[in-house]
């Protein structure tokens, strides 16, 4: 009995939702303690956290930030690819308007350079929507377009130049701490605290889970689709705009060419670690936010076992089509015919059906 | 013909007409503009430069066609001149053995992508984003540098050039129209390419019809490998050299050339020859900046783009009023 009942309970946790991702993360970091044995330790100097732990949160807090926007896309059943794009254009905004300004480090250039660099994404999140609510444009081919143009035209405001600026608030965003954690953290932590809330305690999570599940079902029951759907690549040109902002801000500089270059790959690939399902319907933030670190944490790994980071790509391929492999009803029904051999075989169902969260 | 059937028809043609009239008046304006801009050559030009994209973009059709994308054609191009050059430079293989077996190479990296999207069912953007992770790492585990080719069979084909009269095209030129040539044929004169357009139009009723959607759809995506590797050998021919970062963004190309040569992003409808006129648009949109001077090399991008928006609503409006 006791045996059973513990079976029965380890069935019951690998079935959560969180806990692949959370495993796959675990063993990252532990096989980083192989090869730097104080991977752990975390030491306060000037009053200021450090630590490889911390660097692992402090720089995937952009990837966590877009991730979080691509998530909820994700869930309408949408893409957007102009994430990056978004990104080069916020931080080349926001340091053009500092460095043009005269007075750096005064609170209100600061200010007034954060809310051009959102009032630009809101501009382009609005574009993307329109494009893919309105008239029903592919979300992939829609925001395409931006994606290609976007680069340019951050290129086009930084000049192809590299625009640096000096200004101590400015630097708080992406590199400055508070409370002896590094500002982009909180920032990006809270951003995730907000999402789960906004999307979790009021039904806007069901309706945009609804919306990604089934289109048609979900207008013929009243929910006004296409708003949700526009609303949703706004929020995405936020979260990336902001993440735009961090990357500028810890450099203190704005590349056209190269800030958030991929970062659109990335995003997508932390949503479906996460277990975010790309057909829609269904999310989690929490599986995105770990999705993300376990990206940086890859990255962090491959710098620091010394192998060209560059090959990072071979290693995000295979994560890549694994998840995707387990994600598809097809293999799954595949493998579960070969490993039952000719003992009955309970069919798996498929991804789209197990919404227990909404359903709670 | 009855008048209805001729206005739908028209209808079809439209963004393959807008095309025509945008790539003739880019070049009257060009040629009103800019002096020398006017000659045979600058058109030449435009295909020797834009060679290894005009035999990406052919692959790419198919795939638009049968209503996926191949966001791997990019990577398989940088990672085939890696190759290229890494066998022919650092192990002294003779080219006309390496090449066979980047075309190979490259068909079957495509087979694979078109059998697992098949098979199990995955979106094609995300199996094809994986292709591209593993083509471009894989280029960065054989070398992170770039590889110069210094063999003389490469540096001949880079050389050579094919006299017309007065002016000359490169052997690259030849092989991409050859690729033209046989990709126009195979769609409207095979059972093949019969079946790539059904599939696009409606994949369910080519099932329901009894048409091999599985096999179409993997072989599709071998085409468009192929293409890609070939791409891979003529930019070696063009570059002559291996390197990671060949062909960074060639994707959003070869997809840009394809949607403003009209073929429809849903799949089932356009024509091999817009793609042709899609890739020359694109290259003259480059040779305008050049010849204007003042203008930067972002402007290509963002002008790419506008042009990308204003054929993706024409697309909408066309599809919207078919209906």
């Amino acid at each position: 009995m006791t045996t059973a009942s513990t079976t029965a309970r380890a069935k019951a946790l690998t079935r959560y939702r969180l806990f692949w991702p959370a495993v796959v993360l675990a063993v990252l970091l532990l096989a980083n303690l192989a090869f730097t044995s104080d991977f752990f330790a975390v030491h306060i100097k000037d009053g200021h956290l450090y630590g490889s732990t911390v660097d692992i949160l402090h720089f995937g807090a952009p990837l966590i930030l877009v991730s979080l926007g691509m998530t909820l896309v994700i869930a309408t059943g949408g893409i957007d690819l102009s994430v990056g794009s978004t990104v080069a254009i916020a931080g080349a905004l926001a340091c053009l308007h500092i460095s043009e300004a005269a007075d750096p480090a005064s609170p209100g250039t600061v200010f007034g350079a954060i809310g051009i660099a959102l009032g630009t994404a809101v501009l382009l999140g609005v574009a993307n929507g329109v494009l893919v609510a309105r008239l029903g444009v592919q979300p992939i081919i829609a925001t395409l377009i931006l994606m290609v143009a976007g680069r340019g035209v951050a290129q086009l405001i930084t000049d192809g130049q590299i625009i640096t600026v000096t200004s101590e608030p400015y630097k708080l965003i992406g590199g400055g701490y508070w409370l002896a954690m590094p500002f982009a953290i909180l920032l990006s932590g809270l951003v995730a605290l907000l999402t789960a809330l906004l999307t979790r305690s009021t039904a806007l999570g069901l309706l945009l889970e609804s919306v990604g599940g089934n289109p048609v079902a979900s207008r013929l029951v009243g929910i006004r689709a296409m708003r949700l759907v526009g609303l949703v690549y706004v929020f995405s040109a936020l979260c990336a705009a902001v993440a735009g902002l961090m990357v500028s801000s810890n450099v203190s500089a704005a590349d056209g060419n190269n800030a958030g270059l991929w970062i659109e790959l990335d995003a997508i690939l932390a949503v479906v670690i996460g277990g975010t399902s790309l057909n829609g319907g269904r999310f989690s933030i929490g599986g995105t936010v770990l999705g993300a670190l376990i990206i940086q944490t890859l990255s962090t790994t491959v710098y620091t076992i010394g192998i060209p980071p560059e090959t990072t790509l071979v290693f995000k391929a295979f994560v890549v089509i694994t998840v995707c492999l387990i994600q598809s009803p097809n293999f799954r029904a595949e493998v579960a015919r070969r490993g039952a051999g000719r003992r009955s075989v309970d069919r798996p169902r498929p991804a789209t059906t197990t919404n227990r969260e909404v359903g709670a | 013909m009855n008048a209805n059937a001729l206005v739908t028809r028209v209808r079809g043609q439209i963004p393959l007409l807008v095309t025509s009239v945008l790539l003739v008046s880019m070049f009257t304006v060009g040629s009103a503009q800019y002096d020398g801009f006017f000659s045979g050559q600058v058109l030449l030009n435009l295909l020797i430069d834009n060679a290894f994209l005009l035999v990406v973009a052919v692959g790419m059709t198919f795939v638009v066609l049968t209503g996926g994308i191949d966001l791997s054609v990019g990577a398989v191009v940088a990672l085939s001149t890696m190759v290229s050059a890494w066998l022919v430079e650092r192990h002294g293989w003779p080219p006309l053995l390496v090449i066979p077996l980047v075309l190979l190479m490259g068909t079957a990296a495509g087979w694979v992508m078109g059998w697992v999207i098949h098979t199990f069912e995955i979106q094609p953007f995300i199996v094809t984003l994986a292709g591209m992770f593993l083509a471009r790492g894989l280029c960065y585990t054989i070398s992170i540098e770039s590889i110069s080719i210094t063999d003389p069979s490469y540096t001949a084909m880079a050389q050579t050039r094919i006299p017309l009269g007065d002016l000359f095209v490169s052997p690259s030129v030849v092989i991409a129209l050859l690729v033209v040539a046989a990709g126009f044929v195979v769609l409207h004169y095979t059972r093949l390419g019969r079946n790539v357009y059904a599939i696009g139009g409606s994949e369910h009723s080519a099932l329901l019809m009894g048409l091999r959607v599985g096999r179409t759809r993997t072989t599709v995506y071998a085409i468009s490998g192929f293409c890609s590797a070939l791409g891979g050998v003529l930019l070696t021919f063009y570059m002559l050299s291996g390197y990671g970062l060949h062909a960074v963004g060639l994707e959003l190309d070869a997809i840009a050339a394809v949607v403003i040569g009209g073929t429809l992003l849903t799949g089932g409808s356009g024509y091999l020859l817009g793609t042709v006129l899609g890739v020359l648009v694109l290259g003259l949109i480059q040779t305008v900046i050049s010849f204007q001077g003042t203008l930067s090399s972002w402007w290509t991008r963002i002008v790419i783009g506008g042009l990308l928006f204003v054929f993706i609503v024409l697309q909408r409006l066309i599809t919207v009023r078919r209906r």
